[in-house]
């Protein structure tokens, strides 16, 4: 495309944000501040995800990008054609064949291998943000690695509700010492990330931080010794390929109460479907 | 002398009322006192003349302008008059007893548990202790009924014998009796005699206030003469 | 300074121009209660916050001796050891109860937290823990999950109290526990430090301005007028036989 550089974001935008990247993946799970640019969309669209892939992007990768989990909503869609406009690379539904792959709330189902790289979308970095208020009091808490606070939180939901009642965005422990959100993905998601072989990056263009996992690093979702972190799913089988064991999206057919369960990572199931 | 349990010399108090324009008023000047174990000295004198400020300088709540005040405490003689905070509060704990005038008046606390407290302090086991406190209100004929209520609404007489109780629950060698018997009846004060002497088998060095004839006849070794100083300039 | 648990020696701090702290010294011995005494601008509170180690003093220094004995310098120690420090060993409790407790957190939840803060990950356990220390502060226990918006301000300290003491520290900092409350409730409040202090042998820097709180609570006292300790002694000593002219003045302005 004229007038633009690779991917849009010049070498030395990229450079910063590459430089915050090595930082981030040296330090799993701490907030790495990052010069956020100005994106041809709003804040709130993913711009964060965007200026990383942007920044690892080369001519020869493979991009997928998922919204959701699906390639088709709009903001999917959106996304892999800007890539594809400003950089020209290959755009891929098959989890199996990116290098690289872009995902706003999902993991997906098909582990992903060493040679992937998956670019998380965050809309809030932080994961006490709730809890306490000033952003002073949390980078203080973190380097002090004092999380007393983010445990009273599920002490309280267990002592109200006999569980904790966090379904998306569930605050994890990286590497034994950090306190990080895996940005909204559903709680169910979480043990994909603890030990996973693709490099996890995640971008906050409005809160303007990066942070990373390496590889094979530990992601431990917090919990109690007698009140141990169980992934909620709903427990039907997608109705289009039968599978049990993905997260599924509730479809409401009807306003007579009709509804369908499907799988929300859409190139899961339409490998399913096409294997049997 | 191995049973003197207190030697006190050279006793010098006096009283600067800054708020009264700085005027001292003395006291005691050069006053010597020894008591020994298993004897009763009986404080006397006119009024004022400084018969309970001999007992607080004894009791180390009295600070002295010159003097010195041997104990014997955990087998050596201890100068009270130059001990530093934390001595005082142990020779209080383990050697010297004090029964004030007023029951000092401790909120929600009821009249055993107050009792029981001074044994606990003195090294008593916490039951052992309620146990004891409660027979010595018994023997001082606080009724039951009021050994679990506060002595805060108990009569003056109530609550002196609640004050003796926590005076006499623990053995100490010393004890500072003041003016232990001033509110009870005739058989009241009969029971304190009769603690009065069983602590002096003990071996209890008693130094007493009585204003009583009777209380002091039954219970004094010897007296100890107090007389006014000459006043101040 | 053999043996003592905080040893402070010649504090001087001056807020601008005016000097707050002159030449201050206190000593604390393991499981004595200080008072420490004066009226509004004796500089009491700021004592208080530099012995916390919240102020840094411009002379002096603050001692503390760990466990195992190790003397430290407050104000010398790096910030995590002095925060972990104030959630293990040492404990405040404030005038406020609401400055110290989380208001939108669960009784148990606040009695809890200093014990997860430690590491504490069993449920079954903390929530045991919490409920055991609402009765020791004659607290129902049935009240663990109710928000402490439903208390009354008595209430609020004892939970402080509890939230405080729960992981057992060695010393604890007071600052007008009773202020504001109702006299009955002061008696209650009263008389619970003074069992949960003596029980546990808990070593205590009471600053108040009331002389029957020190009384009943202290064995030792210091009193400060205009920055400096102007007389120390143990509690009966200073208030029954007062020597300097600002303690006569004190003692003699308590209504009886």
């Amino acid at each position: 495309m004229n007038g633009y550089n690779f991917a849009y974001l010049d070498e030395q935008t990229k450079r910063m944000i590459r430089r915050a990247l090595l930082k981030a993946v040296a330090i799993p799970g701490h907030q790495v501040p990052f010069g956020s640019r100005e994106m041809p969309m709003p804040y709130g669209w993913g711009t964060g995800g965007i200026q990383i892939t942007a920044s690892v992007l080369g001519p020869a990768d493979v991009l997928k990008v998922i919204d959701q989990g699906a390639d088709d909503t709009t903001n999917a869609v959106s996304i892999r054609r800007f890539f594809a406009r400003t950089a020209g690379v290959r755009t891929t539904t098959r989890t199996a064949e990116a290098t690289v792959i872009q995902t706003r709330h999902r993991i997906p189902e098909t582990k992903l291998r060493e040679d992937q790289i998956l670019v998380y979308q965050v809309p809030q970095p932080e994961p006490l943000w709730r809890l306490v208020p000033s952003r002073a009091e949390t980078r203080r808490m973190h380097a002090l690695a004092e999380y007393g606070v983010m445990h009273v939180r599920l002490y309280e939901d267990i002592a109200r509700l006999g569980q904790v009642a966090i379904s998306y965005d569930y605050p994890v422990m990286v590497n034994g010492r950090y306190l990080m959100s895996p940005s909204p993905i559903p709680a169910f998601d979480n043990p994909k990330m603890h030990r996973m072989a693709a490099l996890q990056l995640f971008g906050a263009g409005r809160e303007k931080r990066i942070y990373a996992v390496p590889p094979y690093t530990e992601v431990r979702s917090l919990d109690f010794d007698d009140h141990p972190f169980r992934p909620a799913r709903a427990p039907q089988a997608c109705i289009l390929c039968g599978a049990t064991d993905s997260y599924l999206d509730e479809v409401v057919t009807d306003d007579r109460g009709g509804r369908m369960f499907v799988c929300s990572d859409t190139d899961y199931c339409a490998g399913r479907r096409a294997a049997a | 002398m191995s049973d003197t349990m207190i030697a006190a010399s050279g006793l010098a108090k006096s009283f600067t009322l800054h708020l009264r324009g700085g005027v001292r008023i003395p006291v005691l000047d050069g006053l010597r006192l020894e008591v020994r174990a298993g004897e009763c000295v009986v404080l006397s004198g006119p009024s004022g003349v400084g018969k309970s400020t001999l007992m607080r300088a004894l009791h180390g709540t009295y600070r002295l302008d010159g003097g010195r005040i041997l104990v014997r405490h955990r087998g050596t003689m201890t100068d009270l008059a130059v001990a530093d905070e934390r001595t005082i509060l142990e020779i209080r704990r383990e050697t010297i007893g004090y029964v004030s005038q007023f029951l000092r008046v401790v909120p929600r606390v009821g009249a055993r548990d107050l009792v029981a407290e001074a044994a606990v302090a003195h090294g008593m086991d916490e039951d052992a202790a309620r146990v004891r406190a409660e027979a010595l209100l018994a023997r001082l004929n606080i009724p039951r009924r009021l050994h679990l209520l506060p002595p805060a609404t108990f009569s003056g007489g109530e609550q002196q014998r609640v004050n003796l109780a926590r005076g006499f629950i623990a053995r100490r060698p010393v004890l500072l009796l003041d003016e232990p018997t001033a509110s009870l009846d005739a058989a009241n004060r009969r029971v304190v005699i009769d603690l009065i002497r069983e602590a002096k088998q003990d071996g209890a060095a008693i130094v007493g206030i009585f204003h009583d004839e009777e209380v002091r006849a039954a219970v004094a070794d010897r007296l100890f003469a107090m007389e006014p100083l000459q006043d101040a300039a | 300074m053999s043996a003592t648990l905080l040893s402070a020696r010649e504090l001087s701090f001056a807020f601008g121009p005016i000097p707050a702290l002159r030449g201050v010294s206190v000593d604390l011995w393991p499981g004595e209660v200080l008072a420490v005494v004066g009226e509004s601008g004796s500089g009491k509170t700021t004592l208080l916050n530099v012995l916390l180690g919240r102020l840094r003093p411009d002379a002096g220094a603050v001692w503390y001796r760990d466990e195992a004995g190790h003397l430290a310098d407050v104000h010398a120690m790096a910030e995590p050891e002095l925060r972990r420090l104030h959630r293990s060993d040492w404990g405040f409790v404030q005038q406020d109860a609401k400055a110290s407790l989380r208001m939108a957190v669960s009784a148990g939840g606040n009695i809890g937290e200093r014990l997860m803060a430690q590491g504490a990950r069993h449920y079954g356990n903390i929530r045991a823990a919490a409920a055991e220390w609402l009765e020791r502060v004659e607290i129902d226990p049935a009240r663990i999950d109710d928000l402490p918006r439903t208390f009354s301000g008595g209430m609020l300290q004892r939970l402080q109290i509890a939230r405080v003491l729960v992981t057992h520290p060695r010393l604890v900092f007071m600052d007008e526990p009773t202020g504001g409350l109702d006299v009955s409730v002061q008696a209650r409040l009263l008389d619970l430090i003074r069992k949960l202090v003596s029980r546990l042998g808990i070593a205590v820097v009471l600053v108040t301005h009331d002389l029957g709180v020190a009384r009943l609570l202290a064995e030792r006292l210091i009193v400060m007028q205009g920055g400096r300790v102007v007389e120390h002694g143990l509690t009966d000593q200073v208030l029954d036989d007062p020597q300097h002219p600002y303690t006569q003045l004190l003692v003699s302005s308590v209504l009886q």
